[in-house]
């Protein structure tokens, strides 16, 4: 374990800038904490989170997947993809960095993406344990430790210093180069850190959510269930909660006509939007109610029942936060699996 | 550059022949622009067809896999890409991704079974591939039925196919069928649904279907009706899909993703899962 005093993690930045782009996060004007890539004058942020996950550093919101040029009634198809840049994103709480293994079993599963395996093999995650989790927190529900975050390398931060530990071989390489700006040390600090972490999450009001009685195997037992009229009800469809999530990973693939060609493009897209499974001859999901019931099913049951019951769902609490009819995940998990289980 | 494979990147397809089937739809012959068949493929397997700034979407191939030279596709014109489609020319590139999907058990559960094949409309494009692999290796199955109906003749695709191939071979019995009576037509008239009920099938058949979904609902019951269990029926299903291999996360019915587990489904293991297709 390595540390350096919270007055000098700019020397550290500045060290990993040397090798590769550094995605820090820093205010805006607003407050709220976003992802910014780091340069001298770039302050971290004291936010408990970013308003929107990093997944956008491996599956951005919007990317080019190839070019077509055509005349006449030829077609050119230009592969346009490039290798990827080495890139670090410091800071990544503990749920966050577990929602890459749950993007990991969609994306690098036969057939491969390639466009997301490049970015993933060559971004490193420096991940951060937190220190004030807020009420909207509940990753713990899903067996994630926000004393343990996972990643190439973890952090723990303590009232004066930054403690790192690597847990990869990516983790290791990166930390040998901060060899200059940070120090040997025990990790007495760090395990105090973790038992004042653990004595705040139990006070946490979202402490007792249970993913008991949700999992694979259960479609039939929750599908029909009278309760999702009234919890869809109110929904807009607006999709905010898909795309502050860090584990929502639907698409579309779209073609954008430039005028000197075709450029075929991924966005992201929501199962709360009416078009999202619109064909020409009809549409199976007509209402809000069976959109609204197919994000939560996905992520508590059919996720769980093809990826050896791992929820895709990770507790960071976005979603939570940004719905604007106060619509959530932990209502739904209280109200379909604790009335009913 | 990138040498990676990637599955959303398409090769270029040439239209290589154009046929009207009917007023609706037409049967594309589609080629690499070296001439060759894209990829082989399976019985009730599709691929992604797409005209770039127009989009993409997924089809049935119709051809049989013993084409070795070129795929076919049988399209309705009704939505943005099938209507583009409708007015290409030959030699009009496209681009073609895939195959996509489980095919139909056709070297295993199929083998040495008597099968009946049961299409409405356009619903015959799928199975049109697995009909002609089963004609070419016919002496790995019993008899063979198929009761096609469409709303009149002018509708019946690949109506010359079927009159001069498919009932001329020996075991093969064709049984079409017209919605509504039509001036030149002394063939059966009704429901595809009406139609299998009338002819009474043994159940000693392994039952392929595809149609419409309230063809597809009527006929089902009826074929239980007539004794058939689940467990014989086939289908297959469409659904939006823009990644066809399980990853835009779109086209699932419960936790299965019809691009990747379909389309072709038993009508047993259908029954596990969400009405939501």
């Amino acid at each position: 374990m390595r540390k350096c005093s919270l007055d000098s993690v700019n020397s550290v930045f500045a060290e990993i800038a040397k090798a590769a782009a550094l995605y820090i996060p820093a205010d805006r004007t607003d407050g709220s904490a976003v992802y910014t890539k780091w340069e001298e004058g770039v302050v971290w942020s004291k936010a408990l989170n970013t308003v929107r996950s990093p997944k956008d550093f491996f599956f951005p919101q919007m990317e080019n997947l190839m070019e077509f040029r055509t005349s006449g009634k030829n077609i050119e198809i230009v592969d346009t993809r490039s290798e990827a840049e080495d890139f670090v994103v410091f800071g990544v709480r503990a749920c966050d960095v577990k929602s890459f293994e749950i993007l990991d079993r969609v994306f690098l599963t036969d057939p491969v993406d390639s466009y997301y395996a490049t970015k993933r093999e060559h971004g490193a995650i420096i991940s951060m344990a937190c220190t004030r989790p807020s009420e909207t927190c509940f990753c713990k529900t899903f067996g994630i430790d926000p004393a343990e975050p996972a990643g190439d390398i973890s952090c723990w931060k303590t009232e004066t210093e930054l403690f790192f530990q690597s847990n990869t071989e990516k983790g290791a390489a990166l930390l040998a180069k901060l060899e200059g700006v940070t120090e040997e040390c025990t990790e007495e600090a760090v395990d105090a850190q973790k038992e004042k972490i653990n004595a705040v999450m139990a006070k946490l009001p979202l402490a007792d959510v249970t993913t008991e009685g949700f999992g694979g195997g259960k479609t039939k037992d929750y599908f029909n269930d009278p309760a999702w009229d009234e919890l869809s009800e109110a929904c807009l469809g607006c999709g905010t909660c898909t795309f502050v999530c860090p584990t929502c990973q639907c698409y579309d693939i779209k073609d954008f006509n430039t005028g000197k060609g075709v450029i075929r493009y991924r966005c992201w897209d929501s199962c709360m939007y009416s078009e999202f499974t619109r064909m020409a001859h009809g549409n199976n999901r007509l209402t809000q109610k069976e959109r609204f019931r197919q994000r939560f099913m996905h992520k508590l049951v059919y996720y769980p029942e093809n990826n050896d019951g791992l929820f895709s769902c990770v507790g960071c609490g976005r979603c939570l936060a940004k719905c604007p009819i106060s619509m959530n995940i932990v209502k739904v998990m209280k109200k379909i699996g604790g009335e009913n289980k | 550059m990138n040498n990676r494979t990637e599955t959303l990147i398409p090769k270029i397809g040439v239209i290589t022949d154009v046929r009207i089937d009917t007023p609706d739809i037409k049967t594309f012959r589609v080629v690499t622009p070296d001439g060759k068949k894209a990829f082989d493929h399976r019985p009730g397997q599709c691929a992604m067809l797409s005209i770039p700034g127009v989009g993409e979407a997924m089809f049935s191939i119709t051809s049989s896999p013993t084409n070795t030279e070129y795929m076919e596709f049988s399209i309705k014109k009704c939505g943005c890409v099938t209507e583009w489609l409708h007015q290409a020319e030959v030699g009009q590139n496209i681009t073609i991704r895939g195959p996509y999907g489980n095919p139909f058990p056709v070297d295993d559960v199929f083998a040495g079974k008597n099968l009946l094949f049961i299409a409405g409309g356009v619903g015959l494009a799928p199975l049109r591939s697995v009909i002609n692999y089963c004609r070419h290796y016919r002496d790995r199955y019993g008899d063979i039925d198929i009761v096609y109906g469409s709303r009149s003749k002018d509708d019946l695709l690949d109506y010359k196919e079927i009159i001069d191939e498919w009932a001329a071979d020996t075991g093969v019995n064709v049984h079409l069928t017209i919605d509504n009576p039509q001036e030149g037509w002394d063939g059966h008239v009704g429901f595809v649904p009406n139609y299998v009920k009338e002819l009474n099938f043994d159940t000693n058949k392994t039952a392929v279907l595809c149609g419409p979904p309230i063809m597809i609902k009527f006929t089902l019951e009826g074929l239980c009706g007539l004794g058939f269990d689940k467990t014989q029926i086939y289908t297959t299903l469409e659904l939006r899909m823009k990644c066809g291999v399980g990853k835009c996360g779109r086209c699932n019915v419960g936790s299965k993703y019809v691009c990747k587990e379909g389309p072709v489904f038993r009508c047993d293991e259908l029954d596990e899962l969400p009405s939501e297709y």
